[in-house]
């Protein structure tokens, strides 16, 4: 019995360790890539709705809505990563984060899951072979056999040119 | 217990600064040749609480500083010292230098000490000068009664008190068993009472105190902890103090007390911290140009208790609305029609109502505004040597706080500009036929929900001519072109235009001018002149009276809603093809009276696909005007008008040229509220 | 505990003496001047007074004296919170019917020592 007693000792250690060192993240999809974001960052999830347009920007924001009295950015994350566009279903969600006091939604086709990360597995992300842009992606994180590319939540709500007009 | 003071120090500033503006203010008023008490008294108070309130919150230095101040007023009030323009200087200058020394605690910078020292010592040197009583008095004197009776300190076995009240001590709230308590806390203590001078039955007034007593404290009590308990009420009635002798001590028996009941001295004060040395001179950092006093915190607003009530009010009727339309709603069949329009009519009523209210709680007079000016007046009007009088009408005009803030610097600006290059020297307004005085009026008014300030001079006027040439010189206009006297006027503001013959560090290099305008114009107002050649001038500057709601005019193009700020609107007219003057390279005009405005198709600026007006037959020219910019914009429709709230675009997203911000309608979508120079601009390209 | 009447022009003042006289228990009720607290006074009764002396409209001494003149106020304790160490000041409070007085400036101890004194 001993030997029992071990092993559950070393298991609840294990699960301490794994907790501490454990990150949590949202992550959908755009296509058949999967992708995920600090949990922290998840102000909410929404389902698409009508936005207002805003003249003159570049084509992946699509336009404001009004959020619990807030005006808030509507960017569409497949044309931002410049994958192809596709139609929003019933399904596309938006998915509104927040990083220094901005707030901006994101379009995806659907949000998969919650998951737990181990921090020590992330790997960093490599200089190429994505079809996203390396500048948004923090890391790389294996959930399920699955690759789950892990978004730099600051980086993404910057749009172009936002930080010198808000100077 | 101990409290931490800190909380209390953000409105021990706010109350100080405006203490200080009062007594600046007051100081200014002050006519020497027919002093208003009651104007040097509220001067003295205000000195006084800040004397008060900065020893209490451990501010020692202040404390000092605002004692010499006053002292000096002090005497004034009293009539033992004359109110002279020297001493009235010197208080300014204090005043200014207590706003510094605040600001830097506040900040928690450094005090300019050398400049603290400064002015005490001017202060010092004006109380030695004149009044009855010259010596600054140490803030507290040990007072020493010369009648002391020799008591030794502190006797081992205690002291014998007789104690004899007055017949209406107590009707000063003092109790004698309060007293008793508090010696007891001292030592222990023997009491017994004297009922030799209770009166017969029915003389005896319940209220009055016939009973005196001869008290025994025992143990190591100080004498003046004894007199302490007894300080208050000295004057209402006898007492004397023996030390205990030893066999008094041990066997309580009452001694006969003195048969001459003697006063004792007055308590001694605790000596406070006497005043400071100033710090030995540092090396002054460069002294930079004395900053005007920021107004710290300025995200906090003093409102008037009743506006607040009245928000209350409004709030309850409004909840009463509410249940009442609840209780409609209950169970709602169609009989109840008419009880739900009702309802709803009362709900829009209370609405709006209390909508005003809120809106009237940001509002300030503007005289938080008008308020530096006296002083700015005097200064520079001593500095550049001209006799200057300022007349301020309207101050209790009410504001948006928002505009309180943002108007300060522009008129600061636009007075100073007065005073350096409107009025003249006293020899040439003389010469002119002119009163020496000069004369510059601040005015506010509300007029057709703007707000207007207007700062008038009797000085010399605009030049149109010299306006003209030096515009030219600098290539700001053609040499041929045609301008309005309006427009001459309105060279000034044109960034780089300057006619001051010399740049004095008054009004600066007129680079102003047009800042002026731009902050006015960021504000949703407009900027107007006018003058006359050795007449004077008048600059108008239109606000609209809140910054957070907007009339708005809602318009159409296509499936897009877009809001045009009523504001700007000059009319909304049909026009067709032959009233459109198409000019290569200069997009489309039409006319309109005598003039030439540009079109602004909205559908092609804007890239929206489902406009429905592509000919300007279809749609509607809505005119408008902005920044001096006016021009046509063509819409599918005009829709209805509205009070919108202005919400930030910038705040999540970005500036967009063209849009000044956005609103929320009633149906939750959100709608672009549109900046009429940014669409000009827009349209040029 | 008690309720007090506390009286002085300064809102720092107000808010320091407010805070610490309720940190003791006692429930307080502010006001701004002589004429504010005449008024206070008189639709509710006090178990004690603490005023400043410096004031508009009505000052702390003439505050006393009207007080007094009240039947509910013949014995409620007064008490003057004066910067001034000299006799004048605290005579003619007497005069006006002062119970005492706390010398400015003071700190909330010294404020809750001569409070509870007085309070029994």
């Amino acid at each position: 019995m001993a030997e029992a007693a071990v092993t559950n000792e070393q298991e609840s250690l294990d699960e301490e360790t794994r907790l501490e060192n454990a990150v949590q993240f949202l992550s959908f999809s755009l296509g058949d890539e999967e992708y995920g974001v600090d949990i922290l960052s998840v102000q909410e999830i929404r389902s698409w709705e009508p936005v207002s347009r805003i003249p003159n920007v570049p084509a992946y924001e699509k336009g404001v809505v009004n959020l619990r009295g807030s005006i808030v950015p509507i960017v569409d994350l497949r044309q931002r990563f410049g994958l192809k566009y596709m139609d929003y279903t019933p399904l596309t969600v938006v998915v509104v984060l927040q990083a220094q006091s901005r707030t901006m939604g994101v379009v995806v086709d659907s949000v998969s899951d919650v998951v737990d990360v181990d921090k020590l597995t992330i790997q960093k992300a490599p200089d190429f072979g994505t079809k996203v842009s390396t500048e948004f992606i923090n890391g790389l994180a294996s959930v399920n056999d699955r690759m789950v590319m892990l978004l730099d939540v600051e980086k993404l709500l910057k749009l172009e040119g936002m930080d010198e007009d808000n100077e | 217990m101990s409290i931490d003071m800190a909380q209390f120090h953000q409105v021990f500033f706010e109350e100080s600064f405006e203490g200080l503006d009062a007594m600046e203010s007051g100081l200014l008023n002050l006519d020497m040749g027919d002093v208003d008490a009651e104007e040097i008294n509220t001067i003295f108070r205000a000195a006084h609480s800040i004397k008060g309130g900065s020893g209490t919150f451990g501010f020692t230095a202040v404390s000092d500083f605002t004692h010499v101040m006053e002292t000096l007023l002090d005497e004034m009030r009293d009539g033992r010292r004359q109110v002279t323009q020297s001493a009235v200087d010197v208080l300014l200058g204090s005043v200014d230098c207590l706003r510094e020394m605040l600001t830097a605690i506040q900040d928690e910078s450094e005090v300019d000490e050398q400049s603290v020292a400064e002015h005490k010592k001017a202060l010092e040197t004006e109380l030695a000068n004149g009044g009855s009583q010259s010596a600054v008095q140490a803030e507290a004197v040990p007072e020493q009664d010369d009648n002391t009776t020799e008591v030794q300190s502190l006797p081992a076995q205690g002291w014998s008190i007789a104690f004899s009240p007055h017949q209406q001590m107590m009707q000063s709230g003092n109790d004698p068993v309060r007293m008793f308590r508090e010696l007891k806390e001292l030592g222990d203590l023997k009491v017994s009472l004297d009922l030799q001078g209770l009166p017969d039955f029915q003389n005896i007034e319940p209220e009055d105190c016939y009973l005196s007593w001869k008290l025994q404290v025992q143990g190591d009590v100080a004498l003046p902890d004894i007199e302490d308990v007894f300080s208050w009420v000295e004057d209402e009635c006898d007492f004397a103090i023996q030390p205990l002798m030893q066999e008094e001590a041990s066997d309580g028996s009452s001694e006969n007390p003195p048969s001459a009941p003697e006063k004792q001295s007055a308590v001694s004060e605790p000596a406070q911290s006497s005043t400071k040395k100033p710090a030995p001179a540092k090396k002054p950092e460069a002294k930079a140009e004395k900053k005007p006093a920021a107004k710290k915190g300025s995200s906090s607003i003093r409102v008037d208790t009743s506006k607040i009530d009245t928000l209350i009010n409004m709030v309850g009727e409004l909840v009463i609305t509410q249940s009442m339309l609840s209780l409609v709603g209950e169970h709602f069949d169609i009989s109840k029609l008419d009880q739900l329009k009702n309802g709803l009519s009362q709900l829009e009523r209370h609405t709006r109502e209390l909508q005003e209210s809120v809106m009237n709680i940001r509002m300030l007079p503007i005289s938080f505004v008008f308020s530096r000016f006296p002083r700015l007046v005097h200064d520079t009007g001593s500095k550049l040597g001209k006799k200057i009088e300022l007349v301020m009408i309207g101050e209790q005009t009410e504001v948006d706080k928002t505009v309180v803030e943002m108007l300060s610097d522009p008129l600061v600006h636009l007075v100073r500009n007065s005073l350096d290059h409107g009025i003249e020297m006293p020899e040439e307004r003389l010469a002119a036929g002119k009163p020496e005085h000069g004369t510059v009026i601040l005015e506010a008014y509300h007029r057709g929900g703007n707000i207007v300030i207007e700062v008038r001079d009797d000085g010399k006027g605009l030049n149109k001519d010299i306006l003209r040439t030096k515009a030219i010189e600098k290539g700001l206009i053609e040499e041929d072109a045609i301008l309005t006297d309006q427009q001459t006027y309105e060279l000034i503001f044109m960034p780089g235009f300057s006619t001051a013959e010399k740049l004095t560090d008054i009004s600066g290099r007129g680079v102003g001018m047009d800042v002026v305008r731009r902050n006015i114009q960021a504000l949703g107002g407009r900027i107007e002149i006018d003058s006359e050649l050795g007449k004077g001038t008048i600059i108008s500057i239109h606000l609209p009276l809140t910054l957070a709601i907007l009339d708005g005019q809602s318009v159409a193009v296509g499936d897009e809603r877009y809001i045009v700020p009523l504001g700007s609107i000059i009319e909304s007219i049909n026009i067709t093809e032959d009233q459109v003057n198409r000019v290569a390279g200069k997009g489309e005009t039409f006319r309109l009276r005598e003039e030439y405005l540009p079109i602004v198709r909205m559908h092609e600026i804007f890239n929206i696909q489902s406009a429905q007006a592509k000919r300007l037959s279809e749609g509607l020219l809505v005119v408008v005007e902005g920044q001096g910019e006016k021009c046509g914009l063509f819409v599918d429709d005009l829709l209805g008008q509205q009070q919108v709230v202005i919400k930030s675009l910038e705040a999540n997203y970005r500036k967009i040229e063209g849009i000044s911000g956005a609103t929320i309608l009633g149906d939750g979508s959100v709608a672009l509220i549109l900046d009429i120079p940014g669409l000009v601009r827009l349209s040029n390209h | 505990m008690a309720t007090i009447l506390a009286v002085d022009d300064s809102a720092s003042m107000r808010q320091m003496v407010s805070f610490t006289l309720k940190g003791a228990g006692h429930s307080v009720v502010d006001a701004v001047d002589g004429v504010d607290a005449l008024n206070k006074a008189k639709s509710q009764k006090f178990d004690c007074v603490v005023t400043d002396v410096n004031m508009p409209n009505m000052d702390g001494i003439t505050l006393i004296k009207e007080l007094r003149a009240l039947p509910d106020y013949k014995f409620v304790p007064m008490l003057m919170l004066t910067t001034e160490s000299g006799m004048d000041k605290k005579q003619q409070g007497k005069a006006a019917g002062a119970t005492g007085w706390i010398v400015k400036p003071f700190n909330p101890d010294q404020l809750l020592k001569t409070i509870n004194k007085v309070l029994g």
